[in-house]
């Protein structure tokens, strides 16, 4: 693009509305974490770390009972917890993918929602560890899976894809916080500055390490990004790669299919814009953040929603061609009975969630209307719940002996478990919305039209060449 | 000696004033400047004369060492130190390696980048002579862009590089001195 055509695109779609300068972003997103804690907050705070309880003393019950008090059964090994799991850390995938992927290319949108969808990404993941971690049943021993030297002599077995699954989502968990917090730092030095109270100065100043702002600073900030980007990038594809070969290198009809990396990668990318889009609604809404992330936000998220959902129902569908195609008995079984069986309820809650919903975002009024999009946001993340219920449950039900198929239904503790996960997860992030800047505000004053040298200097052109 | 000056440090108005300025800071052949800015401006490392930051070939190297050192590490546990057959898989099964060699080079490389940037930009470091000046601290993080000339520079000497700063454009032209209240 040379730059008139740059130009013109700058002004005709100002991603930054309402004439903002440098200083009324700064003021705009600082003052959410300067002023009074509102009793809305309060009140969501209060029921979202309730709901944490629940899910600590759900976990407390269930280090001292052990596994059993969960609805797993003989063939139905396991349930929910690596049902929210994947689904947990499918969430994250959202944040990584706009922090990085979208840093690569170049969409300069990204701006206005990646800290908070870089936080969600964190928090997300936090949710899926804890499930992994319960579900190993002696959760004491759960060191076994660090590849440390050990009295026994022993080591982890790195021939298995669930101790692949710890390194990729525990890199990916230490990546996305090093990758979050190298974006903070110039934030947290704004903060630091406009710091009033003791206990402000105080721990802004620890955490913005004495940040400056002079050049020979960000140039190496810059390139520490970019590298942390690329970094990153590549984990968007790898990690639910890497947890769908938990399902794929298993021999259980329905599991076994060259499609899961692809499969899941897109499905994750999917319910992880559905997560970020609903609470960037609420956090928009609430904070009156509506000039900074704007509709072409919005809507920019309703196509990748609508794109990575058509992608997941192709999916679907290939998965019943090939089953077919395959001429394995056991396999036509498999989806047959997923999507006509005894979780017939399940397969076709998905479907509709998944495929038959994200259809409208082809309309461009429904795109841009905020209700809908809600809405939608929330049936994608229903759906994809249940994508991950479906492939899990109906592929154990039904093993290869009739004589062990048995029915799974879910526990109290089950539940407990699942809506405690949210708790956490809406713990985690009001706080952060309540005390860090939630929209990167250096990042975004880098996109105003006026951060650009060449802006209103017309006359004089040529410089630094 | 308390009135030791110890930086200049001069305002300026907008991005392209502060490009313009850094051009004429280099020429004038001082090396101990820096351009603050609330967000990295576009063209400023070609205007100040910096170079490309080093940071990327550490980390390459890092990536390197530690893609071969765990698969190296997962071959040795499983078929020299540990050997025991799982699923009749071959000891030394080297395509299962693959995952955690990437998980950890992509871990280490990423603490490196992180490590080594804090080394290079020399944070942290929470004290600093420009945080003396209030119009600095108030200002550098929000909307500020400044020039400042450091004063081990060979060339400083306050009241000149003050005239400099001024013919220029700066404006808000302070000289940095040790504020006696902190």
């Amino acid at each position: 693009m040379n730059k008139e055509t740059e130009a013109v695109y700058d002004y005709q779609v100002p991603l930054i509305t309402g004439n903002q300068t440098f200083s009324s972003i700064t003021d705009r997103i600082s003052s959410i974490t300067e002023s009074k804690t509102t009793k809305e907050w309060l009140l969501l705070f209060g029921l979202a770390s309730s709901l944490m309880l629940l899910l600590f003393g759900s976990i407390g019950y269930l280090v001292w009972e052990g596994t059993g008090i969960w609805g797993l059964n003989n063939p139905v090994g396991w349930g929910w917890a690596i049902v929210n799991f994947v689904f947990w850390v499918g969430i994250g995938h959202a944040g990584t993918l706009i922090s990085a992927v979208l840093f690569l290319f170049r969409q300069k949108w990204r701006t206005s929602i990646n800290r908070f969808a870089e936080a969600m990404t964190l928090f997300a993941v936090i949710c899926a560890l804890v499930f992994p971690g319960i579900h190993v049943g002696r959760i004491w021993v759960v060191y076994y899976f660090f590849p440390i030297p050990n009295q026994m002599d022993m080591w982890p077995n790195f021939r298995s894809p669930l101790l692949w699954d710890f390194f990729a989502v525990g890199t990916y968990f230490t990546v996305s916080l090093l990758f979050w917090y190298t974006g903070l730092i110039p934030d947290l030095a704004t903060l630091r500055d406009r710091a009033k109270t003791k206990i402000r100065k105080v721990l802004f100043g620890i955490f913005s390490l004495g940040w400056r702002g002079g050049n020979k600073q960000w140039k190496h900030y810059e390139l520490a990004y970019l590298l942390l980007a690329g970094l990153s990038t590549p984990l968007v594809l790898s990690v639910h790669s890497v947890v769908s070969t938990d399902f794929a290198t298993s021999v259980i009809p329905g599991w076994h299919t060259t499609i899961f990396p692809p499969y899941f990668v897109a499905g994750a990318i999917f319910s992880g814009f559905a997560m970020v889009m609903t609470l960037a609604l609420i956090a928009r809404r609430v904070y009156h953040l509506e000039h900074i992330i704007t509709m072409t936000h919005l809507e920019n998220m309703n196509k990748i929603i609508m794109v990575t959902g058509m992608m997941v129902g192709y999916s679907y569908s290939m998965e019943f061609f090939i089953a077919w195609y395959s001429g394995n008995p056991y396999e036509a079984y498999a989806f047959i009975n997923r999507a006509f069986g005894e979780y017939a309820w399940a397969y076709w809650i998905m479907i509709s969630c998944n495929v038959i919903i994200p259809q409208i975002f082809w309309s461009r009024r429904l795109r841009r209307s905020i209700p809908v999009m809600f809405i939608a946001s929330i049936t994608v993340n229903i759906g994809m719940w249940f994508e991950r219920f479906v492939i899990i449950v109906t592929s154990l039900s039904r093993d290869f002996l009739p004589s062990s198929w048995d029915y799974y239904s879910p526990t109290f503790w089950d539940v407990s478990l699942l809506i405690g996960s949210f708790g956490l997860f809406f713990t985690l992030f009001l706080l952060f919305i309540r005390h860090l800047p939630m929209v990167a505000m250096s990042e975004v004053k880098g996109v105003l039209p006026q951060a650009n040298p060449h802006h209103g200097h017309n006359g004089h052109e040529g410089e630094s060449k | 000696m308390s009135e030791k000056v110890l930086a200049v440090l001069a305002e300026f108005k907008d991005p392209a004033d502060l490009l313009h300025a850094a051009e004429k800071v280099k020429d004038q052949g001082f090396k101990k400047f820096d351009c603050h800015s609330p967000f990295p401006i576009h063209g400023m490392d070609d205007a100040m004369g910096e170079k490309r930051s080093p940071l990327g070939y550490v980390v390459g190297v890092v990536a390197v060492i530690s893609v071969i050192g765990m698969f190296a590490f997962q071959g040795w546990t499983s078929a020299i130190d540990y050997p025991l057959v799982l699923s009749g898989k071959p000891l030394f099964s080297y395509q299962a390696y693959g995952v955690a060699s990437w998980a950890v080079m992509v871990l280490l490389s990423a603490i490196v980048t992180v490590i080594g940037m804090m080394v290079l930009i020399g944070l942290p470091r929470f004290h600093h002579p420009l945080f003396y000046s209030e119009n600095f601290s108030k200002k550098v993080n929000d909307d500020g862009f400044f020039v400042s000339i450091e004063a081990d520079d060979p060339q400083f000497e306050a009241e000149k590089t003050k005239k400099f700063l001024e013919s220029i454009g700066g404006k808000n032209i302070e000289l940095v001195v040790p504020n006696e209240e902190d």
